[in-house]
């Protein structure tokens, strides 16, 4: 088969120092060293980063989002996990 | 097993509905995934083979400066087709399908690149009008309902509001320039007018995908409604370059708050798309050719990758 | 000698150097323009789409290097002149880049070649340029240092893998690098103008870093286990505007536009 067949990859760009790497898109290359260099090309052209990480996209392992009511909605009722749950008296101010 | 079916695709719609986004994993129906592959593909098509006619005029451009506004504008357009063809694999079809499906015309692309650029007003008016007429449907599909198509929609907008400024930059240029030069910005509008109003399509009461995808939020807004906000933003940016509007029936509609247009000629329209344009098959074998021309750096890569492998493994044993 | 004369001597002497440095800059803009020209030509024809991109990217680093020295060489003119004068309304016996980046762009393993030996070089010739002790190019070399340094990583990287990948593009790459070598003994040559330049510590001595440059290349078409070429024959030429025939036939495409219409603006 002639037309191309190179792997996928996902990138991961962190755009600022400081800041978390976050997922930009992906692109197709041979390898992981070529799969950087070109998400320098085709995802930095704009100053858009100052790293950049690479995963094969057969690499990543996700949640099901048809798993997602057991998988996620038992978090919903746990509201003393947030601030919010604790009214402070309005002498005491902020926390 | 119909019943849970149906069921399955109203909660889809339920969604949809609610303005949630539909996400790679989740399920949906078939219908639904063929669509949107049939659509984002044929976006980036469009942005592949777009390259094409712009980059006919790279070795050319007047300028230095221009020569690398337009080089860099044509490699965005690789970028954007790039976005788009990662957006399709999301849908489980890889690269690979899709090239094959534009090379041998399973696959659309944008008709208007069928047009031949045979100025360097072209690339003016390419810019200004063809990109332009891109935006206002890719601004409206930043709402898409599918969260990849719409990521890179934002992406694509964000990078691609220089395109259409550096087109009609080229346009305010040779309208101001010497009679030679307006007259060549005055050809390329006339050239260019119509083909671009094409680009959104035939009208909503014959478009065969539009009722689905605009319940679907595939598309947000309809083929008409769009092209009518492309041509009244067009009217006042043809009167400040001081040209012809080159559509004489164009009239203000008061009551409509929206300027009536003449007919696009449909006929022309759809003798193009079925291959009658000057360039159809120029654009497709110079895609091919440079693919197949790339087969031996393809391979050769990856039988370099293969090798490092084995001598790597045969090191550590 | 009365202290006049010193002194109109001393200002003939500026103004000299002055025109040479302008003539040196103009090269350099001649080698990143032709350069990037030849480069841009891919856009479209990549083997695939990254690399399509990538190339893109190199190209525009070298138009945006010609821009930076033609700039420079108009601004020394000080006659009203830009870059695009440079660019457009000069002809091909006044252009003075080496032969070989004027050569077509040939198959990828012709245009990774002509990288290798020119990033290489580059990446010595820049290290020394951003010492000239004209400010102006000095700050061209610090920017265009940091792109080609990147280039050259990317070069290196491919000729690794088309050197090493199969039988064809091992014979490829070799057959680029017996047609290319020849071309690139000019590349040390310094003339007149530039010995002159490379006294007053304008401009770069390129044979005091040859031995380093074969070395590097060598050291990289070794690796991708491709024999170094050895032909006998060498061209030169670019410096005298004393072209290949694939020169003039650039040019008058790149000007065609902007001669057809004089002193219109774009």
């Amino acid at each position: 088969m002639s037309t191309e067949q190179l792997e996928l990859f996902e990138v991961f760009i962190r755009s600022s120092r400081g800041l978390d790497h976050k997922h930009v898109g992906s692109l197709h290359a041979e390898d992981h060293a070529h799969a950087v260099d070109y998400a320098r090309d085709c995802y930095t052209r704009r100053n858009e980063g100052v790293s950049i990480w690479v995963v094969k996209s057969s690499d990543i392992c996700s949640s099901q989002e048809d798993d997602a009511p057991e998988f996620f909605d038992p978090s919903d009722d746990k509201p003393y996990r947030h601030a919010t749950y604790y009214p402070l008296p309005k002498e005491v101010g902020n926390m | 097993m119909n019943s849970s079916l149906n069921e399955l695709e109203q909660a889809f719609q339920a969604k949809i509905d609610a303005e949630q986004k539909i996400e790679p994993k989740d399920w949906m129906p078939a219908k639904y995934r063929q669509n949107l592959v049939r659509q984002v593909s044929q976006h980036g098509h469009s942005e592949v083979i777009g390259m094409q006619p712009e980059g006919n005029w790279i070795t050319r451009a007047p300028s230095l400066r221009r020569k690398a506004v337009l080089l860099a504008k044509v490699q965005d357009e690789a970028g954007h087709g790039l976005y788009l063809y990662s957006a399709t694999e999301t849908l489980g079809t890889p690269r690979a399908d899709l090239i094959e499906a534009l090379q041998t015309g399973k696959a659309k692309y944008a008709s208007i690149f069928n047009y031949p650029t045979q100025t360097w007003g072209d690339i003016g008016a390419i810019g200004w009008l063809v990109d332009g007429a891109a935006i206002c449907n890719q601004v409206s599909l930043q709402r898409t309902s599918y969260g990849p198509y719409a990521r890179s929609m934002i992406r694509i907008c964000k990078e691609e509001s220089f395109h259409q400024r550096q087109g009609y930059q080229i346009m305010v240029e040779l309208a101001k320039g010497t009679p030679e030069q307006k007259q060549m910005a005055q050809d390329s509008l006339n050239r260019f007018y119509w083909p671009a109003l094409m680009m959104f399509g035939p009208h909503d009461s014959k478009s065969a995908h539009s009722a689905q995808s605009m319940k679907w939020k595939i598309k947000r807004e309809t083929n008409d409604d769009l092209r009518q906000k492309f041509i009244d933003q067009t009217v006042p940016q043809i009167e400040f370059l001081g040209l012809e509007h080159p559509d004489k029936e164009l009239v203000w509609n008061e009551e409509r708050g929206h300027y009536d247009s003449g007919e696009i000629d449909w006929e022309e329209f759809n003798s193009v798309i079925n291959g009658n344009g000057h360039c159809n098959r120029q654009r497709i074998s110079h895609h091919v050719a440079a693919h197949e021309e790339g087969l031996w750096v393809r391979e050769a890569q990856h039988a370099y990758n293969v090798k490092m492998k084995a001598r790597r493994a045969s090191t550590a044993a | 000698m009365s202290t006049n004369m010193a002194k109109s001597n001393q200002y003939d002497n500026e103004d000299t150097v002055k025109q040479k440095t302008l003539q040196y800059a103009a090269r350099l803009g001649d080698d990143s323009l032709i350069l990037g020209h030849r480069l841009s030509e891919w856009t479209s024809n990549g083997p695939f789409l990254e690399e399509d991109i990538a190339m893109g990217n190199v190209a525009l680093d070298y138009v945006g290097r010609a821009r930076m020295f033609y700039t420079y060489a108009a601004e020394l003119a000080g006659n009203g002149k830009t870059e695009d004068d440079f660019a457009y309304l000069r002809d091909e016996r006044q252009f003075q880049n080496y032969l070989l980046l004027e050569l077509p762009r040939g198959d990828f393993a012709f245009t990774i070649v002509r990288q290798l030996f020119v990033d290489v070089y580059n990446d010595y010739f820049l290290t020394e340029l951003k010492n000239s002790n004209d400010p102006e190019i000095a700050a061209i070399a610090t920017k265009s240092h940091k792109e080609t340094r990147y280039h050259l990583r990317r070069t290196r990287d491919w000729t690794l893998r088309l050197g090493i990948g199969t039988d064809e593009s091992k014979a490829k790459m070799t057959k680029a690098l017996n047609d290319i070598w020849g071309y690139t003994h000019e590349l040390f040559e310094p003339d007149a103008l530039e010995i002159e330049l490379i006294e007053l510590g304008v401009a770069v001595d390129p044979r005091l870093f040859k031995e380093k440059w074969l070395h590097d290349v060598q050291t990289i078409i070794h690796e991708a286990e491709l024999e170094m070429p050895d032909a006998d024959w060498a061209v030169r030429g670019g410096r005298n505007g004393f072209h290949t025939e694939h020169l003039s036939m650039l040019l008058t495409v790149m000007q065609s536009v902007h001669r057809a219409h004089p002193g219109a603006s774009w």
